[in-house]
C-alpha cells in the first residue's frame, strides 16, 4: 500500500482517514482491464462476478469494505477468523497488503499464494475487483471469472462418489506433509476444498499438467476412485 | 543440567514405575504396546488410538520425556533451528488420545507370554506389540570407538545431547582446524544425513572459521544425492571439503579418542572434531525380542508384521522391509499401514491395500534445498519401489528456496502427525 498511498497523496494532496474506509472508485485505484489479466493468477481459487461461487477460496463479490472472514457459508482458516476478531477490514490498504504477502498480514491463512510484489499489478487487480463491490448494478454482464479447468474430465470421473472411510486411510499419507488443521507453513493447506476442485487438481497432477514432482508421483498411483475418496474426505474434514 | 540419557533414566524409572502400576490391570480391551516414541512408534500409537476410538488400549513406552527428532537436527547444527524447536513431548498423545505414555526402557520381550518387561520393574501384556526402537551401533564397527567414546567423538546420530555436544565442539574448533566425519557403511539411518551434516558444518565454519577443513572418511563408493551435494559444496564451500572414499582407504579407518587422531589406511591424522557415525543395527530390543535376522528385523510388507512373530510389527529404521530408505518419513508411512493392520486384526475394522511413500529434503546452504523421494507398494517379497524423483543439478534459486520452504512445512506436518 505504501506506494499506492503515496501516489494518492501526490495526486490529490489530501487523503483523509474516512476516504480510506470508503472504497475508492476503480479508476482511481488502477487499470481494471490490466487487472483482469492479473486476476488469472487468482482465478484458480477465486471467482468474481454474477453467479460467482465459493471454490477453494471465497468468491470476491462485495469484498471491499467487508470485515475479514465475514462472508457466510465459507469456512475460513483459524488465522483469518482471529484476524477478524482483531478487527481486520478489507479496505484498500489491507487488501493491498494482503496481496503483497498474504502470510505476513494474516498468520495462518490458507491462501497459498506467494503474493504480487509489483505494486502496479496489485493496484490493477484491485481496480478490477473494485468493480464487483459496493454496487451490484455495475457487475459486468459476464460469466463468473473462473478460468477453464486445468484438465477436462469425463463426467463419469467427476460423478464418482468417494468412499469416505477409504479417503480417511489414504489421507493419512497426505498428512505427513499437509496439516489436517489447515495451517500452511510452506506446504499448502488442502482441507475443506470443494470435492470437484480437489478432483480436478489431482488429475492435473496425475497427467503431469501441474508441475510438482512429489504431487505428480503421489497422484500418479491413485485411481479415479481413490482420488474421489480423498476429495470427499478432505471436503468434510472438521 | 544438560540433557543426558543416563540422568533421564535415573529419574525416569522412579516416576514411571509408579505411573505404570495401574496400567498392568487388564481392561478387557485388546492391548497394544508400542516401544519407541519416534516417527514410527508415536505415529502408530496415535493412529491406533485415534482410529479405534477407545476400542484398543494403547501403551507407548519411550525413555525420553522430551524427544528430539533426528530429522532437522542437522539444521540445529547449522544454526537454522534451535534445539527446543526440534524437541517434542507426549502430552497430547496422553491427554487427547488416551494413550498410556510410559517413560521407561523396555528391557525384555517374552513372546510366549506376550509380555514386555520394563527397567522399572513393571510388566506389560500385549495382544499386538509394535517395535519401533530406531537404531543402535554395531560394536567394533570403527576400531578404537565404542559408545563410551561418544563424549569425545560424538555420533550425533540420535538427536539431543549428542547434537548439542557436536555443535559445541564445532564452535570451539581452533582457527584453521579440522572437522572429521567417519561416515557409516550401508544400510544406515537417513542416507543423505551425513552429507547434509557436512553442508551444515561447512555453513557454520565458512562464517566463523573460514580456513578450517572438513574431512570425510567414507567406506562407500557413492552416496545419496551425491551429484547435488558435490555441486552445492563446490558452489558454496569451495576447497573446504575433502572426501576420502574406499579407493583411498576410506573403508579402513580406526580412531583414538584420547589422542583425537584418525588412522586412515595406516596414515595417522590429528583432528579437532571427530564425528564418528558407526555401522548401525536395529535398536537392541529387537535382538532381545529375537525378531532379527542379522542386524535388522525382517517384516511382511503388507502389514509390517515380523516374519518371525506375527504378533509383532516392526517399523522404521529397525525393520528390513525392502526398498524404502531408513528415514523418519518412511517410519511414519509404515506406521500408518501397521496401525491399519493392527486395528483390522484386533477389532475387525476395514483393511485397505498398503501404500508407502518417502521424501527426504536436505539443506545445503541458505535457501538451497534439495529433495529425493519415491513411492512404494507391498509385494509378497518386500516393499517395492514403484516410482521416484530427485532434484536436478543446476536448478534455479527460486526452486531451491521453495524446496527448502517445503521442508519446513513438512517438518510441521510430520511432527503434528506424530505427536498430535
Amino acid at each position: 500500500m505504501r506506494k499506492i498511498l503515496s501516489l494518492f497523496n501526490f495526486a490529490f494532496g489530501v487523503l483523509t482517514a474516512s476516504l480510506m474506509t470508503l472504497p475508492a472508485h476503480a479508476e482511481d485505484i488502477g487499470d481494471a482491464d490490466k487487472g483482469a489479466r492479473v486476476f488469472k493468477k487468482c482465478a484458480a481459487c477465486h471467482q468474481v462476478g454474477a453467479e460467482a461461487k465459493d471454490r477453494v477460496g471465497p468468491h470476491l463479490n462485495e469484498v471491499f469494505g467487508r470485515p475479514a472472514a465475514a462472508h457466510d457459508g465459507y469456512r475460513y482458516s483459524e488465522g483469518l477468523r482471529s484476524a477478524a476478531i482483531d478487527g481486520l477490514v478489507w479496505d484498500l490498504e489491507h487488501l493491498d497488503a494482503y496481496l503483497e504477502n498474504p502470510k505476513s498480514l494474516v498468520t495462518g491463512t490458507r491462501m497459498n499464494f506467494r503474493g504480487l510484489s509489483e505494486p502496479n499489478d496489485r493496484a490493477n487487480v484491485l481496480a478490477f475487483l473494485r468493480q464487483y463491490s459496493d454496487d451490484p448494478s455495475n457487475y459486468p454482464e459476464a460469466e463468473p471469472t473462473a478460468i477453464a479447468p486445468e484438465v477436462e474430465l469425463a463426467p463419469e470421473i467427476l460423478s464418482i462418489v468417494g468412499d469416505r472411510d477409504y479417503g480417511e486411510y489414504l489421507a493419512s499419507e497426505c498428512s505427513t506433509c499437509h496439516q489436517r488443521d489447515g495451517s500452511d507453513q510452506g506446504i499448502p493447506a488442502i482441507v475443506n476444498w470443494p470435492a470437484e476442485d480437489f478432483v480436478v487438481v489431482m488429475h492435473a497432477y496425475k497427467r503431469k499438467i501441474r508441475p510438482h514432482p512429489v504431487m505428480q508421483m503421489m497422484a500418479d498411483r491413485l485411481s479415479n476412485e481413490e482420488i474421489a475418496a480423498l476429495a470427499v474426505y478432505f471436503e468434510e474434514l472438521e | 543440567m544438560k540433557l543426558n540419557r543416563r540422568t533421564f533414566l535415573g529419574t525416569g524409572v522412579v516416576a514411571s514405575a509408579a505411573l505404570s502400576a495401574p496400567m498392568v490391570m487388564a481392561s478387557g480391551k485388546p492391548r497394544v504396546v508400542v516401544i519407541g516414541g519416534g516417527a514410527g512408534g508415536a505415529t502408530a500409537a496415535r493412529y491406533i488410538a485415534k482410529d479405534s476410538k477407545g476400542e484398543i488400549d494403547v501403551t507407548l513406552v519411550e525413555p525420553s520425556r522430551k524427544y528430539y527428532t533426528c530429522f532437522f537436527s542437522n539444521l540445529y547444527i547449522g544454526g537454522y533451528r534451535s534445539l527446543s524447536s526440534i524437541g517434542h513431548t507426549y502430552g497430547a498423545l496422553a491427554a487427547e488420545y488416551g494413550i498410556n505414555v510410559v517413560h521407561d526402557w523396555a528391557v525384555d520381550v517374552d513372546r510366549e507370554a506376550k509380555t514386555v518387561s520394563l527397567a522399572g520393574g513393571s510388566v506389560l501384556s500385549y495382544d499386538r506389540l509394535v517395535l519401533s526402537p530406531g537404531i543402535d551401533f554395531v560394536d567394533g564397527a570403527v576400531p578404537g570407538w565404542d559408545v563410551t567414546s561418544q563424549n569425545k567423538m560424538p555420533h550425533a546420530y540420535k538427536a539431543g545431547s549428542q547434537s548439542e555436544l557436536l555443535k559445541a565442539q564445532i564452535d570451539a574448533m581452533p582457527q584453521g582446524g579440522t572437522y572429521c566425519m567417519v561416515a557409516p557403511p550401508n544400510p544406515f539411518r537417513c542416507p543423505p544425513g551425513p552429507y547434509e551434516r557436512i553442508s551444515m558444518v561447512a555453513h557454520v565454519l565458512k562464517e566463523k572459521n573460514p580456513t578450517a577443513k572438513i574431512l570425510i572418511v567414507d567406506p562407500k563408493a557413492k552416496f545419496s544425492k551425491q551429484a547435488l551435494f558435490e555441486e552445492g559444496w563446490a558452489n558454496h564451500y569451495d576447497g573446504m571439503i575433502e572426501r576420502v572414499g574406499p579407493d583411498f582407504g576410506g573403508d579402513n579407518v580406526s580412531v583414538d579418542p584420547d589422542a583425537m587422531t584418525v588412522n586412515i589406511d595406516g596414515e595417522v591424522t590429528k583432528v579437532d572434531v571427530c564425528n564418528v557415525i558407526p555401522a548401525m543395527k536395529a535398536g537392541k530390543i529387537c535382538e532381545m525380542a529375537g525378531v532379527n535376522d542379522g542386524n535388522w528385523a525382517p517384516v511382511i510388507a503388507h502389514t509390517m508384521q515380523s516374519k518371525i512373530d506375527e504378533s509383532i510389527h516392526v517399523l522404521g529404521d529397525a525393520s528390513a522391509q525392502g526398498d524404502m530408505p531408513k528415514s523418519g518419513f518412511s517410519a511414519n508411512s509404515q506406521a500408518k499401514v501397521a496401525a491399519m493392520a493392527v486395528r483390522g486384526a484386533l477389532t475387525g475394522s476395514k483393511v485397505f491395500p498398503a501404500k508407502f511413500s518417502n521424501t527426504c529434503w536436505s539443506l545445503i546452504d541458505d535457501n538451497d534445498g534439495i529433495k529425493v523421494g519415491a513411492s512404494y507398494e507391498a509385494t509378497d517379497e518386500k516393499i517395492a519401489k514403484t516410482s521416484g524423483f530427485i532434484s536436478a543439478t543446476g536448478e534455479d534459486a527460486a526452486l531451491r528456496q521453495s524446496t527448502y520452504e517445503e521442508s519446513v512445512g513438512w517438518y510441521a506436518g510430520i511432527t503434528a502427525d506424530m505427536f498430535g
